[in-house]
């Protein structure tokens, strides 16, 4: 056992030996690096490792930090209703607009894969502009106004569907549904722009190898030859959509206010900014920020895990 | 001779290659799809034609009953309006205009230079501890900035840049993503290229300078519009609080909160946001696709 003890810490120096070796060799490559290394550790590693630790304290910025173990957990699940709430909102705009999204973003940079360049290059536009107009989204609450004026209770009240108008936004009932059209509307961001990219790399005369084995028809091409081709654009567009559909919280405070009706579209981010930013409960806010970068990154995980499977 | 003759050559070739038909393609389906396609693309600019045509719509029409959705008679009233009102505050409007310019060109800059030298050395050289530092970029781009503005606004507190432009520019110079894209792009660069250069007496900063910069411009546009779409849509409220220093963004939403006598003037805040990402992401669409062709999560 010792044998192997003094060998295993043997391997491991003079492992670390070449490695130090080769990092003198490659003095510049840190140098490079460096400048962004250090921002990145600043604002990236960094704040992820002190909110870890102030989510066990209590902080309010004017005094320090004091140690408070699990006590900002057990008050957020076991008396923190609200937070429920918005876990609640969360997982299901996630769970509803993340999949949805991203099958979305595949499926529309599938189909305008074979138009003419010209046309793929408006329709690319034309889907992708709403993902990154600014704050357009707002004009959804001119669409939705709760009065007789807004574009849909006028359209509806035509059509003889409903005969009063709805208080869209206000009518904790129809909330999350509305935000959730107006993220979907915004979901063709990035993982689809890498899609149309991915796509247009497959390899054509895989297509036409297929052709000769007996692919009948598009659905076919798509399972057997494209979709193992894209795999790595999907777990790129894996990332941001699931990134994405956990961020909300933009979309529901212009929509429906915030603090909202009954706190019916409230999300796990509005949360934080609530306790971090009006209350200035750090501790607290950390513990939901924690909560929230574990949901996070165990979703990219196991969804990860699921697409390395595709076309295997 | 010869090339009217190879002018008829190429004709026949056009002509065979419109007139052949992939295979495993119907007519049928091709129109039901373009059809399909047309409608989906007519819900999705909607909204933003809706709030364009808004931004054109006199007074009288905003509030007719049932709304219209195309101005009849189109104005530039609003956007006049909007600049009376910003003339109004006591921040000029060029003020906010050049916050967020500075903040956005600024941050731009420093965020592809960084960005480009890091990328640069993670994919072409091999040394001990790059492969785990991407391995944790990329599990950044995992996780919101929600989850650290907190300890974020600690750090810059510490560091004296609240309410400075720098709270806003620093930290959009190490955003994960500018480096990714950048490092799977320069990935595809052929190696002998800087072999050649080395062979030729160059340091490692001119052959970043003069072989790998000018060959990775795609790349450049891609980060840009990331960095500008950032940038400009930064609305800054939690770590700028002077309002000399405020960006245009947050002063124009100031302004579309003002209730419903500045819903012409919101609308027409919505068109000025907008315009500048989306022109940007029009000119440079084939670069950035190009760049994204390699944008990738290999195992």
């Amino acid at each position: 056992m010792s044998e192997y003890i003094r060998k295993y810490f043997a391997l491991r120096k003079h492992n670390a030996k070449v490695a130090l070796k080769k990092a003198k060799q490659r003095k510049m490559c840190y140098l490079f690096l460096a400048p962004y290394a250090i921002l990145f550790a600043m604002f990236f590693v960094f704040p992820v490792v002190a909110s870890i630790y102030y989510s066990f304290t209590y902080y309010n910025i004017l005094e320090p930090p004091r140690f408070v173990g699990l006590q900002n957990y057990i008050s957020l699940i076991l008396e923190d209703d609200i937070f429920l709430t918005s876990i609640k909102n969360t997982f299901l705009i996630a769970i509803i607009t993340g999949p949805l999204g991203y099958m979305l973003s595949f499926l529309f940079a599938w189909l305008i894969n074979e138009l003419p360049r010209w046309v793929r290059s408006i329709a690319v536009i034309v889907f992708y502009a709403p993902s990154i107009a600014g704050n357009c989204y707002v004009i959804f609450s001119v669409l939705f106004r709760g009065d007789a004026y807004g574009h849909v209770n006028a359209l509806l009240m035509d059509l003889g569907i409903i005969d009063t108008p709805k208080l869209w936004l206000i009518d904790p009932n129809y909330m999350l549904p509305i935000c959730m059209l107006v993220i979907l509307w915004m979901s063709l961001g990035t993982g689809f722009l890498s899609f149309v990219a991915g796509l247009q790399g497959v390899d054509k005369s895989q297509f036409e190898a297929g052709y000769m084995d007996g692919v009948k028809n598009r659905w076919q091409e798509l399972w057997f030859i494209t979709l193992p081709n894209m795999k790595p654009m999907l777990l790129f567009g894996a990332v941001m959509s699931i990134t994405q559909a956990f961020s909300v919280c933009d979309v529901t405070m212009a929509l429906c206010g915030y603090p909202s009706t009954d706190y019916a579209a409230r999300t796990i981010v509005t949360h934080l900014f609530d306790y971090g930013f009006s209350r200035f409960e750090m501790g607290y806010a950390c513990a939901i920020a924690t909560i929230l970068f574990l949901i996070m990154i165990l979703c990219n995980k196991a969804i990860q895990s699921l697409l390395r499977r595709v076309g295997t | 001779m010869s090339k009217k003759s190879k002018n008829a050559k190429e004709q026949v070739y056009k002509k065979k290659l419109i007139t052949r038909r992939k295979p495993n393609r119907s007519v049928a389906g091709d129109i039901a799809l373009y059809i399909f396609l047309v409608l989906v693309a007519l819900v999705m600019v909607f909204p933003i034609i809706y709030a364009v045509g808004s931004a054109l719509k006199p007074l009288d029409e905003l509030f007719r009953f049932p709304p219209t959705i195309l101005p009849q008679h189109p104005t530039f009233d609003n956007f006049s309006d909007l600049f009376v009102t910003m003339g109004k505050s006591w921040v000029t409007f060029s003020r906010y205009l050049f916050n967020t310019v500075f903040i956005t060109f600024v941050g731009t800059l420093g965020h592809l230079l960084i960005a480009s030298m890091g990328a640069f050395v993670l994919a072409k050289y091999d040394f001990p501890g790059g492969k785990t530092f991407f391995k944790i970029v990329t599990v950044a781009m995992m996780f919101t900035g929600y989850v650290t503005q907190i300890p974020n606004y600690l750090i810059l507190n510490k560091l004296g840049w609240i309410d400075t432009y720098w709270a806003i520019i620093v930290p959009a110079f190490a955003s994960p993503m500018g480096l990714f894209l950048m490092k799977q792009f320069m990935e595809g660069l052929p190696t002998s290229l800087i072999e050649a250069a080395k062979i030729d007496g160059a340091n490692e900063w001119q052959v970043f300078r003069r072989i790998v910069m000018p060959n990775v411009k795609p790349a450049w546009m891609t980060l840009i519009i990331f960095s500008v779409q950032g940038l400009w849509n930064n609305r800054a409220s939690m770590y700028i609080y002077s309002e000399e220093k405020k960006t245009l963004v947050f002063a124009l939403q100031q302004i579309q909160s003002g209730g419903i006598a500045r819903t012409g003037q919101g609308a027409a805040v919505l068109v000025v946001v907008m315009i500048v990402p989306i022109i940007i992401f029009i000119l440079a669409e084939s670069q950035i696709l190009e760049t994204m062709a390699s944008s990738g999560l290999k195992d």
